[in-house]
């Protein structure tokens, strides 16, 4: 099981928990888990085409995964997957 | 950094004010001297740009140049802690320069009280050594961003919500730039702002000193900046993460084949311009305060529907029956569709999805409070609290 850590912008649609635990052997697998446990998380997440959103990254510890394999990125038992959305304070 | 051809000279004033900076080899005269010669912009002068300009200020920053249009408001209070409450209707670089002045008077502040735009940016920034950026909205973010980028100017990039925030420097000239890091913005309306999200009043400040210290390690060319990497801060649970962050080969405005080379529409990149107002916001059948107040009077069988928090319910109420919006698709059957419900929420925004959503789940009579509650404390209840 990973953790995936939750931005404070998303936990509304994890019941307000901050920290997630998903099954997945990679990086895309577990997101499918965590959507599939949250699926109001799926259109913040993912746009309509199932493409990751621009504005969110995925990080696995400390690396971005578009540096790694992306959503292919094997993910071992003590990983952290971090979500990252840009976030601008004030107003939009 | 601009070397320093011939160093400027600091008076005895000066040496005795910035002892304990000159006392530590890290900075020493040498040091201080970079910080007089330095040329600070900083964008904004609210929640982030209050701590940034006072350090910077009390440190001996040589120039500060400030960008602001705005004018201070009693709810800026809470966090905006250059300026004060006698400040309330002022213009924020008045209030700003006149603390600024009387903390440091060798400071030669330049203020520009002005939207930073597409149209200006480049030649402001050509002025400057460095930028700090401590704006509210994603437009000016990126275009601090690309104007950085255009003109070789460092980017000391801090961002907050809520109660986390974030903290890096774009734009060096080996290290990544914000578009690095997310090419594209979020569509208007998915992330909220302070006024609707709410901040922690401390948080600015956190990450305000943050950015402060990055821009005098940069000056002084002394420990290892944040380029290239992302602080995470997390008031709440006081834990600082970092993550790695790389210049895209493929960045648009950084990479290797740019295809931005001049400033762009900011607003039309954001998807702000041409945007119809918030779905139905403007034709969502509604009544006024005046109207609903008219109808309890003549004690209507009304039910009020307050889609706001719990938390917001405990300020001030209008003994509505509370269902918050986001629980609504849960709990649509506590309500009765052949009663008149009148929706209302803070200001009319989230009122008017939650009405947009029980008229499109078969409701008939429901309808809008124009304005939300904080209309009802203007115009009809003035003893009630507005928030």
């Amino acid at each position: 099981m990973a953790q995936v850590q939750i931005p404070s912008p998303l936990r509304q649609y994890t019941e307000k928990q901050s920290t997630v635990l998903v099954s997945g052997a990679t990086v895309g697998d577990a997101l499918s888990s965590l959507v599939s446990q949250h699926p109001d998380l799926k259109k913040h997440l993912y746009s309509d085409d199932g493409k990751l959103r621009a504005f969110v990254n995925v990080y696995v510890n400390e690396e971005d995964m578009r540096y790694l394999q992306k959503e292919a990125t094997a993910l071992g038992e003590n990983d952290t997957i971090s979500i990252v959305p840009s976030i601008a304070g004030g107003i939009l | 950094m601009p070397t320093l051809t011939e160093p400027v000279s600091l008076t005895n004033d000066e040496i005795l004010r910035y002892s304990r900076h000159l006392i530590m080899p890290e900075v020493g005269m040498e040091g201080q001297q970079k910080l007089k010669a330095a040329r600070v912009l900083c964008i904004g002068a609210g929640g982030l740009g209050s701590p940034l300009a006072l350090y910077l200020t009390a440190a001996g920053v040589g120039t500060l140049g400030i960008v602001d249009f705005d004018v201070v408001d009693y709810t800026n209070l809470q966090r905006q802690i250059i300026h004060t409450t006698n400040d309330v209707g002022r213009k924020k670089l008045d209030s700003a320069a006149e603390k600024l002045k009387a903390l440091n008077p060798f400071l030669n502040l330049r203020t520009f009280e002005t939207k930073l735009t597409s149209a200006n940016a480049l030649d402001l920034f050509r002025e400057f050594d460095i930028v700090a950026d401590g704006t509210d909205n994603f437009p000016t973010r990126y275009l601090v961003n690309d104007a950085c980028v255009l003109t070789g100017k460092p980017n000391v990039y801090g961002s907050i919500f809520r109660f986390e925030g974030q903290a890096s420097v774009f734009a060096t000239e080996d290290g990544p730039c914000y578009r690095c890091l997310y090419p594209e913005p979020p569509p208007p309306g998915l992330v909220p702002s302070c006024a609707e999200g709410g901040v922690l009043g401390i948080l600015p400040g956190l990450v305000g000193v943050i950015q402060a210290t990055e821009t005098i390690k940069l000056i002084l060319g002394q420990g290892d900046s944040l380029a290239g990497r992302l602080l995470l801060v997390d008031a709440l649970g006081m834990k600082f993460r970092e993550l790695k962050l790389r210049k895209n080969p493929d960045c648009p405005v950084c990479g290797k084949n740019r295809t931005i080379t001049g400033l762009i529409d900011y607003e039309e990149f954001c998807g702000i311009r041409g945007q119809e107002a918030p779905a139905g916001e403007n034709d969502v059948p509604a009544i006024s305060v005046e109207e609903l107040k008219k109808k309890l009077d003549a004690r209507a069988d009304i039910f009020i529907l307050d889609v706001r928090e719990p938390h917001e319910y405990q300020i001030c109420n209008l003994n509505g029956y509370l269902i918050p919006v986001g629980d609504l698709p849960k709990r649509v059957n506590e309500l009765d569709s052949s009663r008149e419900i009148i929706a209302h929420c803070k200001m009319g925004g989230r009122s008017a999805k939650a009405v947009n959503f029980l008229r499109r789940s078969g409701f008939k009579k429901v309808y809008n409070l124009t304005g939300g509650i904080t209309a009802w404390a203007e115009k009809v209840d003035p003893t009630m609290p507005k928030y």
